[in-house]
């Protein structure tokens, strides 16, 4: 089956396009969004097997030759993250079910989640970079439509904001690709890879190489393109600000990675140099709104932007230590961050609200979603054997390899600020005095917590399982920093 | 005061059927000279918004009783299940299949299944362009 790599994209496309014909029947809503997550799901755990069996999958749409046909290669850093975004959007939509409301479903929300997921696996597949430019748009338009879905005033006003900066981004990706089509003469990765080495003129390919920066910080949040990030996604309900923050922005980062290590290699000394000086600055930006609020949502939503930062330092290093650092890290972060928004969305339920001030002394009252909590906070900040530890540790041993030292001081630093702002939310929600609570069926509390505990316990194996795997993440690393794989996979001569 | 569409109305009648062949013939060409799906999709929309003009939103419901948004689905469908049929012969996604038939009335024919990807094309267009022209018209 050659064409196994583009199930994990078809088949959510094809239950998006089967759930637009009864938006109004709730139950059958739900059971097909279920029935094609899970589908979608099986799909990319064969195709992981499948690529660590025999290697890089390619296929040229069309029967064409490679340069001229669309081009979707799977190598396993495109099927990792294929695979975790589909676990997670099937979790969002078990969780969605008691929590979203049934004047959401009937309006197409399991459609637009799908056409989301759709966006999101071919972003990471697609070995053409305009064809990455249309399954951006795809998953950016999803999100437009679920930024706003329900209509409320504060989504309506940060939808506005989120369309404008999204589209300016858009328009600069367009202007960008025409520059590196008008210098090189193709669109295919691969072909790329091969054409921009042999090209003189390095100055006008930093350029574009900075342009790409740009275009694919403001997806990614970095500093200091991050500003609408906190607003926006502050603004939707839990279920879709989780599928946001777990997937959204960490398509820009694999973008950033994918183009940083496969094509501008050519300056390294100062695109690589400006990209581990921004993510720095970004990670201090995330800690400094991470600590200011006293909001549940808010210190999750800057711990995206922390995150971005310390997965972009490990890719600015260019050393085997700093990429798989990175692959790990972008891996563990997806699945935690998912987990920590499903726990503070019930949080938040049972209290009315998202203000720490007004809250208190949840241990007494549910000391599952306590203990649950705090294994995840520890997850996030990185202590041993959870799932945030070996990527970190491996970003950081990067950086001391290579030439920024400081930075990896200054993740080990920052390391303490995002366990203190995790902590907070213990400390203020999980201690102290009980306050008021609003009434909460068991049913509904269980299949909230359900997703969320089963994603925690997926990141406690990710990481004490680290040794096992480790060979998956370091064969992505190698496909990394040895573009000649790629090539050799999509060209084959 | 009640105005009178008479002549409005009189001319639709004529040209809304100039307009829709003027559709399908940019439909069937599109392979061999500029139009295709997209087009010929926003001219059959354009002809509909022409009705709605001259007559009203609820007129123009009782002619053509069409959900737009099942259309949408159904192009989308025939586009998909177009490109997705390479994958039963087990050739790469999207490979088309094309050959040459004598028909009785056209004489000898190329028939490409290119032409079924540009129906799911056309009918999405004309669904989307008619929901959102719907929708807006009929929001207070």
């Amino acid at each position: 089956m050659s064409n196994l790599l583009l199930f994990p994209i078809l088949i959510p496309l094809l239950f998006a396009i089967v759930l637009m014909f009864f938006p109004k029947n709730v139950s059958l809503q739900r059971s097909t969004a279920i029935a094609g997550a899970a589908a979608t799901l099986i799909a990319a755990i064969t195709l992981l097997v499948k690529v660590q069996n025999d290697g890089v999958q390619a296929i040229t749409l069309g029967s064409w030759p490679a340069p001229f046909g669309i081009s979707m290669v799977s190598d396993l850093l495109s099927v990792l993250l294929v695979l975790s975004a589909s676990l997670i959007t099937f979790f969002v939509i078990l969780y969605s079910i008691p929590t979203i409301g049934e004047a959401r479903e009937r309006s197409f929300y399991y459609s637009g989640i799908m056409f989301l997921l759709v966006g999101v696996n071919g972003a990471f597949t697609t070995g053409d970079i305009f064809n990455l430019f249309v399954f951006v748009e795809v998953l950016l338009m999803s999100s437009y439509m679920l930024i706003v879905h329900g209509g409320e005033k504060p989504q309506l006003r940060e939808s506005i904001k989120y369309l404008l900066v999204n589209i300016i981004s858009s328009a600069l990706f367009v202007s960008a690709v025409a520059y590196l089509y008008s210098v090189t003469g193709t669109l295919n990765m691969a072909d790329l890879a091969v054409k921009i080495p042999q090209i003189e003129s390095t100055g006008i390919l930093t350029l574009i190489a900075v342009m790409f920066l740009v275009v694919f910080g403001f997806k990614a949040s970095i500093f200091p393109l991050y500003f609408w990030l906190p607003g926006s996604y502050y603004a939707p309900p839990t279920p879709i600000l989780a599928l946001f923050g777990a997937l959204l922005t960490k398509v820009g980062v694999y973008a950033i990675m994918r183009t940083y290590t496969l094509f501008f290699t050519m300056n390294t000394g100062f695109t690589h140099e400006l990209l581990a000086i921004v993510s720095i600055l970004t990670i201090l930006a995330g800690c400094i709104g991470a600590l200011a609020y006293f909001d549940v949502k808010k210190i999750i939503i800057y711990n995206i932007i922390i995150a971005v930062g310390v997965i972009l330092f490990g890719v600015s290093q260019l050393n085997e230590a700093g990429i798989n650092g990175s692959i790990f890290y972008l891996v563990h972060d997806m699945l935690i961050k998912a987990a920590l928004f499903f726990l503070v969305g019930i949080v938040a339920v049972i209290f009315g609200t998202t203000n720490l001030r007004e809250m208190g002394g949840l241990m007494k009252t549910y000391p599952f979603l306590g203990w649950v909590y705090l294994i995840a906070a520890f997850g996030l900040a990185g202590i041993p054997p959870l799932s945030g530890f070996p990527g970190k540790l491996l970003i950081v041993q990067g950086g001391f390899e290579g030439p920024h030292f400081w930075g990896s001081i200054i993740i080990l630093a920052t390391s303490l600020l995002v366990l203190l702002s995790a902590m907070r939310i213990f400390i203020y929600a999980f201690w102290g005095e009980p306050r008021e609570t609003m009434p909460l069926e068991k049913t509904t509390y269980r299949r909230m917590l359900i997703p969320s505990v089963v994603l925690v316990i997926i990141t406690i194996v990710l990481g004490v399982g680290a040794e096992m795997f480790m060979p998956l993440i370091q064969g992505a690393g190698e496909v990394l920093l040895n573009p000649s794989i790629y090539i050799d996979a999509v060209l084959k001569e | 005061m009640k105005t009178n569409d008479v002549m409005l109305q009189t001319a639709t009648k004529v040209v809304i059927f100039i307009i829709l062949l003027f559709a399908v013939h940019i439909f069937f060409t599109g392979h061999y000279t500029p139009g295709g799906g997209f087009v010929g999709g926003l001219l059959t929309a354009s002809a509909i918004v022409l009705l709605m003009l001259a007559f009203d939103l609820d007129t123009v419901k009782k002619i053509l009783p069409l959900n737009y948004v099942a259309m949408v689905a159904v192009g989308l469908l025939i586009a998909l299940g177009t490109a997705g049929a390479s994958i039963v012969f087990d050739v790469p996604f999207f490979t088309h299949a094309y050959d040459y038939f004598d028909l009785p009335l056209f004489g000898k024919t190329s028939l490409h299944s290119a032409a079924l990807f540009d129906l799911g094309v056309y009918l999405v267009v004309v669904g989307v362009t008619m929901t959102i022209i719907q929708t807006i018209g009929e929001d207070e």
